[in-house]
């Protein structure tokens, strides 16, 4: 897994010093293009969910960014007109992550989605309480919240 | 077009810092105001960044940027959150606009302040309106 990980690295910088391209644009392709060699030659390295958790690392990024874009512009349509249209609210959500560091990166990622602010965490480390500027309907916030943030991180890391 | 790029990434992350600054001033109560604080805040400085890395084309810089992004964006909810956090257990007002509030009875949070009701006794400010989705622990202690 992590050896993978690491030879898809060396050869994106492989490719990277070779092409005389040591930017942004040569590390990228590099890893792409070392990432379908690999993937051509899996069956030499045993069972490993590295592709797979690779796929789901970019699912997650490109979820958090479409969030991150998505609910700026509402909390900047709040801030720039006039009246307020915000309906804060404090729930709880039930978590499925266990370990801390499962904990600290569903909170973190429902902290940088705006509209969500993650407040605090029950003693028994089973529910994440959330603050929300825009609550229209307790249930849907809170399946958003597991499906879309949670579930996709820790496909992401598990 | 990289020119093009590069001042359009300046631009729009500029707005973004401006409008989150103006977010401090307009917004309601103290937690409202750290989402603009942090996310606005957060996505204007990291798309300045971008417009720095697209700008000076080389492996240095670019690493640079995508590092101060990073630790960005590592930093910047853990900030939110503990302020959030002491805001809300030093109970400061919150916007009358808020309607559910699940957390009301858990804060214990105390340890700054000795002069605060005793653990024992319940929370003084009564909840707006009660949940009872979820079942909540009022004889918790933290830590």
């Amino acid at each position: 897994m992590s050896q993978l990980f690491v030879l898809n690295l060396f050869l994106a910088g492989g490719f990277a010093v070779i092409m005389g391209q040591l930017n942004l644009t040569g590390l990228i392709s590099g890893f792409v293009i070392g990432y379908m060699a690999l993937w051509i030659t899996r069956p030499l390295y045993g069972p490993s969910r590295y592709f797979e958790r690779v796929v789901s690392l970019i699912k997650l990024a490109g979820t958090f960014l479409w969030l991150l874009l998505v609910s700026n512009f509402r909390v900047l349509w709040d801030i720039i007109t006039p009246e307020h249209l915000s309906r804060p609210a404090v729930i709880g959500v039930p978590l499925d992550a266990k370990t801390d560091l499962e904990i600290m990166l569903v909170a973190n990622m429902v902290s940088l989605t705006p509209g969500s602010l993650s407040l605090d965490i029950s003693s028994d480390r089973t529910i994440l309480y959330v603050h929300l500027m825009f609550l229209d309907d307790v249930e849907t916030a809170r399946r958003e919240i597991k499906e879309k943030i949670e579930k996709r991180v820790l496909e992401a890391i598990r | 077009m990289q020119a093009a790029l590069t001042a359009f990434l300046m631009v729009s992350g500029a707005i973004f810092c401006f409008v989150a600054a103006l977010g401090m001033l307009r917004l309601p109560d103290t937690i409202i105001r750290m989402h603009a604080a942090t996310k606005a805040g957060a996505l204007g400085s990291g798309l300045i960044f971008l417009a720095l890395a697209v700008f000076y084309q080389d492996l240095s810089t670019t690493l640079k940027a995508l590092a101060a992004v990073f630790f960005l964006l590592l930093t910047a909810p853990v900030a939110a959150h503990l302020i959030g956090r002491a805001a809300y257990c030093t109970r400061v007002r919150l916007s009358p606009r808020t309607w559910i509030d699940e957390l009301s009875h858990t804060c214990r949070w105390c340890e700054l302040q000795p002069s605060c009701d005793p653990p024992e006794s319940p929370d003084p400010v009564p909840p707006k309106q009660a949940a009872t989705a979820i079942p909540e622990k009022p004889s918790e202690t933290r830590r």
